[in-house]
């Protein structure tokens, strides 16, 4: 199929629509409004469920509502709309519901503004709400990538019984890219993703009840047994730091002398910083995290073995930073060049920066 | 041998958690009678709140889902808007609905979803030890009104029915009593309307009953019923607000 030109917060509702989700639940904030808006023209076409809610509160309840009958769905916000939901996310966490949410992440703190930003990492990765638990979360850095990673997230959700957060910022959103979709997903597999479900949702059961009663909570009085439930959780967050986690590698090379680490938008920026150095013959790298959690502790530990200096970028004071501080455990110095509040570095400024960072080692 | 009483089906065996004296029993008995004679139960999910009634999902015999405190709105909405063949209630306090869940229970009465809502009131916080409810009476004092609710400063007590009744989508709204038998025959009645509600799809339907909390507000069980005829009645008066099913 060709590629369609499409906005990235479009075709983050097109990507949910093709992986069979067909319910959604949310509230207007923008740099986000234009996939609400997309699903609101889209699901009544195809029999699913489009409801604006009544605060992002009601919506991600109602997620947790629509998830325990086993069914695909997501809502999206940005960022004072995310501190919003984070009530209901910590919910789904602890009762192990699948479902998927995208924050589309603009200026903080509080109302902050509605330009692109990534000062939402530390609520993303490290809790946001309340209690033991983790989040899949994604970076996208393209709307291709955002097609993709939406399409993925529901597989991942279902298959570990966890949300999944898509954490891309108002650039990736607003901008518009050529695009490849994957299939629409028929009927047919749509009511066979939802059987997967069938041994613990909320359902109607067959008259002489044989089957059991089914129980959704994130709730358990005995403490003993609560932290049983959390010990369980944390085995399934070790198979999938095992399993899942993901990145891009750029002229990673043995003898480069800055490595640099960027997610989304900045990883994508960082990108041409490397190109830069390319041609003035210096050899650079680039490690751009593609899940935040779990967090490529390992690939940034070996990249950064024989580098003067690791740099990272990010739209914010410095938050995915300290986990790069984590990986390399100081064997080398990390840097950290940022801009916040909406303002986004170009190439030329953090190859400045970095090159003098560069010569300070020298 | 003759059976002349027993519990109903749509109750498990699991003992109550409640206080001695506590109309939460009364409450359960009707709705799951109610769900027994219709022959719903299978096709059940409650929605249970934050509260006393947090351990609801133990006592009935359908799926259950733990809702965060005032979310059961709109948590019911999620279900029922992927589950529609399904019939799903929620069960909730004074404080649940009418304080931080104001605004879940207005909007999904708005919108008229096909669910049934049962609202215990009696004008306090339990499980949290007596704190003042939003339809703690004027004067009434509670643990967070030691001196007792000064309708100045926090407002008069919300009656929710009369709220409700201000919507166009609500297809049943109800206030009863659990305080004496007539009172509880009426409940019954009730219950099992909008649950045919439910079950015939006709939208929203709203169960607020009339109780008490011998434990919070110190008197026993006898005193409890005494007082709140004298005093909660006069200010929620009980009585069919709206049938609109009937009307069809």
């Amino acid at each position: 199929m060709s590629k369609m030109l499409m906005k990235g917060n479009e075709a983050l509702g097109e990507a949910a629509l093709r992986a069979g989700c067909r319910h959604y639940f949310g509230y207007p904030i923008t740099p986000q409004s234009e996939l609400i808006e997309y699903m609101a023209k889209m699901l009544p076409k195809c029999d699913g469920t489009f409801l604006q809610a009544e605060s992002e509160v009601a919506a991600i309840n109602m997620i947790y509502g629509a998830a325990s009958s086993g069914i695909r769905c997501f809502t999206s916000s940005s960022s004072p709309g995310i501190s919003l939901k984070m009530e209901g996310v910590s919910y789904c966490a602890g009762a192990e519901l699948p479902m998927v949410f995208v924050n589309v992440v603009r200026g903080g703190p509080g109302l902050g503004d509605i330009q692109p930003a990534q000062s939402d990492y530390f609520q993303a990765t490290k809790g946001g709400g309340h209690g033991d638990y983790r989040l899949i979360v994604l970076a996208p850095a393209s709307v291709q990538e955002s097609v993709d990673m939406m399409y993925k997230s529901f597989d991942l959700a279902d298959k570990y019984r966890n949300p999944v957060l898509i954490l891309t910022d108002g650039l990736i959103g607003q901008m518009m890219e050529p695009t490849d979709f994957p299939p629409m997903k028929t009927d047919a597999e749509i009511s066979k993703l939802r059987g997967q479900h069938k041994s613990w949702c909320l359902r109607p059961r067959s008259k002489d009840k044989v089957e059991e009663k089914h129980v959704i909570k994130a709730f358990e009085i005995d403490p003993v047994n609560l932290e049983k439930n959390v010990l369980s959780l944390y085995e399934k967050y070790a198979r999938i730091e095992q399993d899942e986690v993901d990145w891009e590698e750029y002229g990673v090379v043995e003898d480069n002398q800055i490595l640099f680490v960027g997610y989304g938008t900045s990883g994508r920026i960082a990108k041409t910083v490397v190109d830069m150095y390319k041609e003035q013959g210096v050899s650079v790298g680039l490690i751009r995290p593609k899940t935040l959690w779990p967090f490529p502790y390992e690939a940034i530990k070996k990249a950064a073995k024989k580098v003067k200096k690791v740099v990272v970028v990010e739209l914010s004071m410095g938050q995915m930073v300290e986990d790069v501080r984590l990986a390399v455990n100081g064997a080398v110095d990390v840097d950290f060049y940022g801009r916040t509040g909406g303002m986004v570095f170009t190439p030329e400024e953090i190859k400045e920066f970095a090159d003098k960072k560069l010569a300070e080692v020298k | 041998m003759k059976i002349i009483a027993k519990r109903p089906e749509a109750l498990t065996s699991a003992a109550f958690t409640y206080c001695p004296g506590c109309l939460h029993g009364v409450a359960h008995r009707l709705i799951a009678e109610s769900m027994d004679e219709l022959g719903i139960t299978q096709d059940c999910i409650g929605v249970c709140p934050v509260g006393c009634s947090v351990f609801g999902y133990r006592f009935f015999d359908c799926d259950f889902v733990s809702a965060a405190h005032g979310r059961a709105p709109a948590v019911a909405t999620g279900i029922v808007r992927s589950r529609p063949e399904s019939l799903v209630f929620t069960y909730q306090g004074d404080g649940d609905l009418a304080a931080i869940g104001t605004a879940e229970i207005i909007h999904a009465a708005n919108r008229g979803e096909n669910i049934t809502v049962f609202f215990i009131n009696n004008a306090i916080y339990g499980m949290t030890g007596g704190q003042m409810a939003p339809t703690t009476l004027a004067g009434m004092k509670a643990t967070t009104s030691p001196y007792g609710r000064d309708t100045e400063d926090v407002g008069e007590p919300i009656k929710v029915c009369e709220l409700l009744d201000s919507l166009a989508a609500p297809v049943f709204i109800e206030r009863v009593s659990l305080l004496d038998v007539p009172g509880i025959i009426g409940a019954k009645k009730a219950v099992k309307k909008a649950l045919q509600n439910n079950r015939d799809k006709k939208g929203f339907s709203f169960v607020e009953m009339i109780s008490t909390c011998p434990t919070n507000w110190g008197k026993d069980a006898v005193e409890s019923v005494q007082w709140a005829k004298e005093n909660m009645l006069p200010v929620f008066p009980i009585g069919q607000i709206r049938d609109k099913g009937a009307e069809k």
